[in-house]
Protein backbone atom coordinates (compact mmCIF):
# COMPACT_ATOMS: atom_id res chain seq x y z
CA UNK A 1 0.00 0.00 0.00
CA UNK A 2 2.87 1.92 -0.28
CA UNK A 3 2.20 3.80 -3.56
CA UNK A 4 -0.80 5.78 -1.71
CA UNK A 5 1.80 8.02 -0.10
CA UNK A 6 3.32 8.48 -3.47
CA UNK A 7 2.34 9.92 -6.70
CA UNK A 8 -0.58 8.00 -8.17
CA UNK A 9 0.72 6.36 -11.86
CA UNK A 10 -1.86 7.52 -14.80
CA UNK A 11 -3.25 3.87 -15.15
CA UNK A 12 -4.43 4.53 -11.53
CA UNK A 13 -5.83 7.78 -11.30
CA UNK A 14 -7.37 7.94 -14.89
CA UNK A 15 -9.58 5.00 -14.41
CA UNK A 16 -10.37 6.49 -11.29
CA UNK A 17 -11.41 9.82 -12.81
CA UNK A 18 -12.88 8.10 -15.72
CA UNK A 19 -15.42 5.89 -12.61
CA UNK A 20 -16.83 9.42 -12.03
CA UNK A 21 -18.94 9.66 -15.01
CA UNK A 22 -21.00 6.51 -14.77
CA UNK A 23 -20.85 6.24 -10.84
CA UNK A 24 -22.03 10.06 -10.19
CA UNK A 25 -25.02 9.34 -12.70
CA UNK A 26 -26.07 6.24 -11.32
CA UNK A 27 -25.62 7.56 -7.79
CA UNK A 28 -27.16 10.82 -8.35
CA UNK A 29 -28.31 11.43 -11.61
CA UNK A 30 -26.23 14.78 -12.27
CA UNK A 31 -23.45 14.93 -15.42
CA UNK A 32 -20.04 15.59 -13.87
CA UNK A 33 -18.88 19.05 -14.13
CA UNK A 34 -17.54 21.88 -12.44
CA UNK A 35 -16.92 25.25 -14.01
CA UNK A 36 -20.57 26.56 -13.41
CA UNK A 37 -19.90 26.53 -9.62
CA UNK A 38 -18.28 30.18 -10.33
CA UNK A 39 -21.42 31.36 -11.26
CA UNK A 40 -22.87 30.13 -8.06
CA UNK A 41 -20.04 31.63 -6.00
CA UNK A 42 -20.68 35.01 -8.57
CA UNK A 43 -24.74 34.48 -7.57
CA UNK A 44 -23.58 34.23 -3.36
CA UNK A 45 -21.56 37.70 -3.62
CA UNK A 46 -24.08 39.43 -5.49
CA UNK A 47 -27.71 40.65 -4.43
CA UNK A 48 -30.74 38.11 -5.61
CA UNK A 49 -32.22 40.69 -8.18
CA UNK A 50 -28.94 39.95 -10.64
CA UNK A 51 -29.03 36.58 -10.06
CA UNK A 52 -31.21 36.31 -13.44
CA UNK A 53 -27.85 37.06 -15.47
CA UNK A 54 -26.70 33.97 -14.70
CA UNK A 55 -29.43 31.61 -16.09
CA UNK A 56 -28.59 29.16 -13.25
CA UNK A 57 -29.44 25.69 -13.84
CA UNK A 58 -30.44 24.54 -10.05
CA UNK A 59 -31.28 21.00 -11.28
CA UNK A 60 -28.18 20.58 -13.74
CA UNK A 61 -25.70 22.46 -11.14
CA UNK A 62 -26.96 23.46 -7.69
CA UNK A 63 -24.84 20.67 -6.27
CA UNK A 64 -21.29 21.65 -7.77
CA UNK A 65 -21.11 24.16 -4.81
CA UNK A 66 -20.85 21.24 -2.47
CA UNK A 67 -18.80 18.91 -4.79
CA UNK A 68 -16.38 21.85 -4.89
CA UNK A 69 -15.99 22.23 -1.17
CA UNK A 70 -15.30 18.11 -0.71
CA UNK A 71 -13.17 18.65 -4.00
CA UNK A 72 -11.10 21.21 -1.05
CA UNK A 73 -11.38 19.04 1.74
CA UNK A 74 -10.20 15.88 -0.40
CA UNK A 75 -7.09 17.75 -1.21
CA UNK A 76 -6.60 19.09 2.32
CA UNK A 77 -6.73 14.91 3.41
CA UNK A 78 -4.15 13.87 0.36
CA UNK A 79 -1.88 16.53 1.02
CA UNK A 80 -2.41 16.22 5.09
CA UNK A 81 -2.49 12.37 5.19
CA UNK A 82 -1.48 10.78 1.96
CA UNK A 83 1.51 12.20 1.21
CA UNK A 84 5.07 10.75 2.28
CA UNK A 85 6.55 13.81 1.05
CA UNK A 86 5.53 17.61 0.45
CA UNK A 87 4.92 18.29 -3.06
CA UNK A 88 4.59 21.70 -4.43
CA UNK A 89 1.41 22.45 -6.78
CA UNK A 90 2.54 26.09 -7.67
CA UNK A 91 6.42 27.68 -8.32
CA UNK A 92 7.65 29.80 -5.59
CA UNK A 93 6.89 32.99 -7.97
CA UNK A 94 3.00 32.65 -7.34
CA UNK A 95 3.96 33.50 -3.68
CA UNK A 96 4.43 37.46 -4.37
CA UNK A 97 2.05 40.70 -4.71
CA UNK A 98 2.82 40.36 -9.01
CA UNK A 99 2.12 36.32 -8.80
CA UNK A 100 -1.23 36.59 -7.18
CA UNK A 101 -2.15 39.19 -10.17
CA UNK A 102 -0.96 37.07 -12.35
CA UNK A 103 -2.90 34.12 -11.31
CA UNK A 104 -5.94 36.51 -10.88
CA UNK A 105 -6.33 37.40 -14.30
CA UNK A 106 -5.17 33.98 -15.19
CA UNK A 107 -8.70 33.33 -13.35
CA UNK A 108 -10.55 35.68 -15.35
CA UNK A 109 -9.60 33.74 -18.37
CA UNK A 110 -10.49 30.42 -16.95
CA UNK A 111 -13.39 31.78 -15.72
CA UNK A 112 -14.59 33.42 -18.75
CA UNK A 113 -13.76 30.85 -21.14
CA UNK A 114 -14.99 27.94 -19.77
CA UNK A 115 -18.24 29.75 -19.61
CA UNK A 116 -18.41 31.11 -22.48
CA UNK A 117 -17.34 27.38 -23.96
CA UNK A 118 -19.82 26.00 -21.20
CA UNK A 119 -17.80 23.74 -19.61
CA UNK A 120 -14.19 22.77 -18.46
CA UNK A 121 -11.87 19.81 -18.26
CA UNK A 122 -14.75 18.11 -16.46
CA UNK A 123 -17.53 18.44 -17.81
CA UNK A 124 -16.05 18.95 -21.27
CA UNK A 125 -13.00 16.73 -21.75
CA UNK A 126 -14.23 13.87 -19.22
CA UNK A 127 -17.94 13.61 -19.16
CA UNK A 128 -18.51 15.02 -22.99
CA UNK A 129 -16.32 12.85 -24.49
CA UNK A 130 -16.95 9.95 -22.62
CA UNK A 131 -20.70 10.72 -24.34
CA UNK A 132 -19.05 10.62 -27.50
CA UNK A 133 -19.81 14.43 -27.81
CA UNK A 134 -18.78 16.29 -31.08
CA UNK A 135 -18.89 19.32 -29.57
CA UNK A 136 -17.26 18.38 -26.42
CA UNK A 137 -14.20 17.06 -28.85
CA UNK A 138 -14.27 20.73 -30.57
CA UNK A 139 -14.25 22.26 -26.83
CA UNK A 140 -11.37 20.09 -25.85
CA UNK A 141 -9.08 20.22 -28.95
CA UNK A 142 -9.75 24.02 -28.44
CA UNK A 143 -8.41 24.23 -24.59
CA UNK A 144 -5.16 22.60 -25.82
CA UNK A 145 -4.54 25.13 -28.81
CA UNK A 146 -5.13 28.09 -26.15
CA UNK A 147 -2.60 26.10 -23.71
CA UNK A 148 -0.06 25.49 -26.30
CA UNK A 149 -0.08 28.49 -28.09
CA UNK A 150 0.31 30.42 -24.51
CA UNK A 151 3.38 28.17 -23.51
CA UNK A 152 4.97 28.45 -27.13
CA UNK A 153 4.86 32.25 -26.50
CA UNK A 154 5.63 32.69 -22.95
CA UNK A 155 9.20 30.24 -24.11
CA UNK A 156 9.93 32.35 -27.29
CA UNK A 157 9.57 35.51 -25.34
CA UNK B 1 -28.78 16.05 3.78
CA UNK B 2 -29.11 15.14 0.77
CA UNK B 3 -26.29 17.16 -0.49
CA UNK B 4 -23.92 15.49 1.96
CA UNK B 5 -23.73 12.77 -0.83
CA UNK B 6 -21.66 15.41 -3.21
CA UNK B 7 -19.43 16.45 -1.01
CA UNK B 8 -18.20 12.88 -0.10
CA UNK B 9 -18.04 12.80 -3.67
CA UNK B 10 -16.30 15.42 -4.01
CA UNK B 11 -13.69 14.78 -1.34
CA UNK B 12 -12.66 11.84 -3.13
CA UNK B 13 -12.01 13.36 -6.67
CA UNK B 14 -9.91 15.88 -4.42
CA UNK B 15 -7.86 13.23 -3.47
CA UNK B 16 -7.43 11.63 -6.94
CA UNK B 17 -6.78 14.91 -8.19
CA UNK B 18 -4.06 15.38 -5.91
CA UNK B 19 -2.60 12.70 -5.58
CA UNK B 20 -2.04 12.28 -9.37
CA UNK B 21 -0.91 15.78 -9.54
CA UNK B 22 -2.91 16.85 -12.30
CA UNK B 23 -3.93 20.11 -10.04
CA UNK B 24 0.25 20.93 -10.46
CA UNK B 25 1.67 24.16 -11.56
CA UNK B 26 4.48 22.24 -12.82
CA UNK B 27 2.92 19.12 -14.59
CA UNK B 28 0.42 21.29 -16.80
CA UNK B 29 3.81 23.32 -17.64
CA UNK B 30 5.38 19.52 -18.85
CA UNK B 31 2.16 18.59 -20.46
CA UNK B 32 1.88 22.10 -22.68
CA UNK B 33 6.06 21.77 -23.82
CA UNK B 34 5.47 18.09 -24.39
CA UNK B 35 7.90 16.79 -21.45
CA UNK B 36 5.82 14.03 -20.20
CA UNK B 37 2.93 12.24 -20.80
CA UNK B 38 1.36 12.09 -17.45
CA UNK B 39 -1.34 14.20 -18.13
CA UNK B 40 -2.11 13.03 -21.45
CA UNK B 41 -2.22 9.39 -19.95
CA UNK B 42 -4.57 10.69 -17.09
CA UNK B 43 -6.95 12.23 -19.09
CA UNK B 44 -6.86 9.79 -21.42
CA UNK B 45 -7.21 6.88 -19.73
CA UNK B 46 -9.89 8.72 -17.91
CA UNK B 47 -12.10 8.96 -21.39
CA UNK B 48 -11.66 5.46 -21.91
CA UNK B 49 -13.04 3.68 -18.64
CA UNK B 50 -16.07 6.93 -19.14
CA UNK B 51 -16.45 6.10 -22.80
CA UNK B 52 -16.96 2.46 -22.06
CA UNK B 53 -18.97 2.66 -18.64
CA UNK B 54 -20.98 4.63 -20.55
CA UNK B 55 -21.81 2.38 -23.87
CA UNK B 56 -22.51 -0.15 -21.35
CA UNK B 57 -24.72 2.03 -19.78
CA UNK B 58 -26.94 2.92 -22.55
CA UNK B 59 -27.14 -0.70 -23.63
CA UNK B 60 -28.01 -1.99 -20.58
CA UNK B 61 -30.49 0.28 -19.73
CA UNK B 62 -29.46 1.05 -16.25
CA UNK B 63 -31.31 3.45 -13.97
CA UNK B 64 -30.44 5.55 -11.48
CA UNK B 65 -30.20 4.13 -7.78
CA UNK B 66 -33.30 5.97 -6.91
CA UNK B 67 -35.22 4.24 -10.02
CA UNK B 68 -35.08 7.47 -12.78
CA UNK B 69 -33.95 7.33 -15.94
CA UNK B 70 -30.68 8.67 -16.41
CA UNK B 71 -30.76 12.07 -17.74
CA UNK B 72 -27.69 12.79 -19.96
CA UNK B 73 -27.03 14.45 -23.32
CA UNK B 74 -24.51 16.27 -25.14
CA UNK B 75 -24.08 20.11 -25.10
CA UNK B 76 -25.49 22.28 -27.72
CA UNK B 77 -22.07 23.71 -29.67
CA UNK B 78 -21.91 27.21 -30.70
CA UNK B 79 -18.94 29.51 -31.52
CA UNK B 80 -18.06 29.96 -27.67
CA UNK B 81 -16.78 26.19 -28.06
CA UNK B 82 -13.85 27.25 -29.83
CA UNK B 83 -13.38 30.95 -29.17
CA UNK B 84 -14.13 30.28 -24.99
CA UNK B 85 -12.07 27.23 -25.21
CA UNK B 86 -8.94 28.94 -26.17
CA UNK B 87 -9.27 31.75 -23.73
CA UNK B 88 -9.38 29.15 -21.03
CA UNK B 89 -6.58 27.43 -22.14
CA UNK B 90 -4.43 30.28 -21.78
CA UNK B 91 -5.73 30.65 -18.12
CA UNK B 92 -4.57 26.55 -17.75
CA UNK B 93 -1.07 27.41 -18.83
CA UNK B 94 -0.83 30.46 -16.89
CA UNK B 95 -2.37 29.43 -13.48
CA UNK B 96 -1.74 25.59 -13.96
CA UNK B 97 -5.15 25.03 -13.06
CA UNK B 98 -8.60 24.31 -14.24
CA UNK B 99 -11.22 24.82 -12.47
CA UNK B 100 -11.37 21.56 -10.30
CA UNK B 101 -8.11 21.30 -9.60
CA UNK B 102 -8.42 25.39 -8.42
CA UNK B 103 -10.14 24.52 -5.73
CA UNK B 104 -7.79 21.45 -5.01
CA UNK B 105 -4.88 23.16 -4.74
CA UNK B 106 -6.84 25.73 -2.33
CA UNK B 107 -7.29 22.78 -0.31
CA UNK B 108 -3.69 21.23 -0.79
CA UNK B 109 -2.38 24.73 0.99
CA UNK B 110 -1.16 26.41 -1.46
CA UNK B 111 -3.25 29.87 -0.88
CA UNK B 112 -1.95 32.17 -4.12
CA UNK B 113 -4.84 30.32 -5.51
CA UNK B 114 -7.54 31.84 -3.82
CA UNK B 115 -6.50 34.85 -6.44
CA UNK B 116 -7.64 32.36 -9.33
CA UNK B 117 -10.80 31.33 -7.74
CA UNK B 118 -11.32 35.22 -7.29
CA UNK B 119 -10.20 35.75 -11.17
CA UNK B 120 -12.67 32.92 -12.14
CA UNK B 121 -15.52 34.27 -10.34
CA UNK B 122 -14.96 37.07 -11.83
CA UNK B 123 -14.59 36.22 -15.18
CA UNK B 124 -17.94 33.85 -14.79
CA UNK B 125 -19.30 37.39 -14.06
CA UNK B 126 -17.80 39.07 -17.17
CA UNK B 127 -19.02 36.59 -19.63
CA UNK B 128 -22.55 36.30 -18.01
CA UNK B 129 -22.64 40.71 -18.24
CA UNK B 130 -21.63 40.66 -22.03
CA UNK B 131 -22.43 37.62 -23.68
CA UNK B 132 -25.30 39.15 -25.40
CA UNK B 133 -22.37 40.91 -27.55
CA UNK B 134 -20.69 37.84 -27.93
CA UNK B 135 -20.52 35.62 -31.09
CA UNK B 136 -22.58 32.22 -29.93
Amino acid sequence: MEWVFETWNWYIAGPLIGLFVPVLLIVTNKMLGISSSFEHLCMMLLPREKHSIFNFNWKDSGWKIYFVIGIMIGAYIATKFLSSTDVPFLPHHYYSWSGMVTLFVGGILVGFGTRYANGCTSGHSIFGLSILSSASLKATVSFFIGGLIYTAFSYFL
Amino acid sequence: MKNFIYIVFGILFGIILTKSEVISWFRIQSMFQFQEAHMYLVIGAGVVVGAISMQIIKRSKIKSLSGEELEYKGKQYHKGFIIGGIIFGFGWAITGACPGPIFAQIGAGEYPALATMAGATVGAFLYHSTKSKLPH
